[in-house]
């Protein structure tokens, strides 16, 4: 349904804006749970490449008919990320990982799926970059149980959840970093307790200033300050915004 | 399967002695050529994480004359032939059908509409 491809669609976005990678640069980028290849499109949309793995055939039949641009592999993640020492700059997952949790007919508990996937999800990361899994706990016993086997496998961070007082709108990234300790983002709609996912802070007021893509006039004002808000949500140090913010400078010359 | 995913792949086959994984050994079947939109900065950036030999011996199964040098030369960040030379063989040659073989254990991965089966059994 359109309305389902829609939310992957949100948060796809929101897993890569989560990732914090660096501006203007293609980045390598692993998929965890890729299915039909949504979340997949949304990084090629950004310029990044992708490896993609799924444990459905049918699913990644679909994703090999949209002909995706990421490449495509049938694997288990419970048996391990299987490539070198830091190959990628980032990984991401949507609604995948809670699946590990689920005693299935493998020999191998939850636990031991759980540790085998993170640890080796660490080692094929380079340092300094992270992996963004988006997942829907079924209790808190599953978040600690999933949270506990990522930090035992090396990872630092945690949970970023957004909308936390909204049942229809609350979403989980687990957001993992590789060899540094960063500031975890913060969640949306952590401020206020509003029902509704919120929009940009600024529609209202600067509708007049968008041009036909719906985009801020690249530079203007408005711009800037989208820019600076996307990067708190990064988890990034930002300056205030002041009277001086996007303030036209005296000419140099 | 790209040749970039390939340079990149390791058995995941419990038991392996450390490196035992790689390279997997392609047997291929079918090969197609795909364009893709050519990014300089990014095959530069690519360089520093790839296998070399493997990369060339994988493009020599494939039936194709290696148009890649011994070695990356020093410089080829800024040299854009050698650059557009490697983007075609990383992205733009896809395995469609045929196998991955595990080096250390023999075991086969079939490859199948370019993507690799890499489920493992109950007993592994």
């Amino acid at each position: 349904s359109s309305r389902v491809v829609e939310i992957q669609s949100q948060m796809s976005e929101r897993a890569v804006e989560l990732l914090g990678l660096p501006e203007d640069r293609a980045c390598l980028l692993l998929d965890v749970g890729c299915g039909s290849g949504l979340s997949g499109d949304y990084i090629s949309e950004e310029g990044h490449y992708w490896i993609g793995m799924d444990i459905s055939p049918a699913m990644l039949d679909v994703a090999v008919e949209r002909e995706v641009e990421g490449d495509l592999l049938l694997a288990d993640m419970g048996d391990g990320i299987p490539f070198r020492p830091g190959m990628f700059d980032g990984c991401i997952s949507i609604s995948a990982v809670q699946w590990l949790c689920n005693a299935d007919k493998k020999s191998h508990s939850p636990p031991k799926r759980l540790y085998r996937f993170f640890s080796t999800l660490y080692t094929a990361l380079a340092r300094g970059s992270r992996a963004v899994l988006q997942l829907y706990p079924e209790n808190s016993e599953q978040l600690e149980l999933i949270t506990a086997q990522a930090m035992r496998a090396g990872f630092t961070g945690g949970m970023v959840v957004d909308y936390p007082n909204s049942a229809k709108a609350k979403k989980f990234f687990l957001c993992l970093f590789v060899g540094t300790s960063g500031t975890l983002p913060k969640g949306l709609g952590t401020e206020c307790a509003s029902e509704e996912p919120q929009q940009a802070k600024f529609t209202n007021e600067r509708t007049r200033f968008r041009n036909v893509k719906g985009k801020s006039v690249k530079k203007s004002r408005d711009w800037i300050l989208e820019k600076k808000e996307r990067r708190r949500r990064q988890g990034k140090e930002v300056r205030a915004d002041t009277k001086y913010t996007g303030r036209k400078r005296r000419p140099h010359f | 399967m790209k040749l970039l995913t390939h340079n990149l792949l390791s058995s995941h086959v419990p038991g392996l002695r450390p490196g035992g994984g790689f390279p997997l050994r392609i047997e291929a079947a079918e090969v197609r050529v795909r364009p893709v939109p050519f990014n300089a900065a990014f095959v530069s950036r690519l360089v520093p994480r790839l296998r070399w030999d493997a990369l060339r011996e994988a493009a020599e199964s494939l039936g194709r004359p290696s148009e890649l040098p011994p070695e990356p030369s020093p410089g080829y960040e800024a040299d854009e032939e050698f650059l557009r030379r490697l983007h075609h063989v990383l992205l733009e040659v896809e395995v469609l059908e045929g196998s991955l073989q595990c080096p250390d254990s023999g075991r086969r991965f079939p490859i199948s509409r370019g993507v690799p089966n890499l489920l493992l059994s109950e007993d592994e």
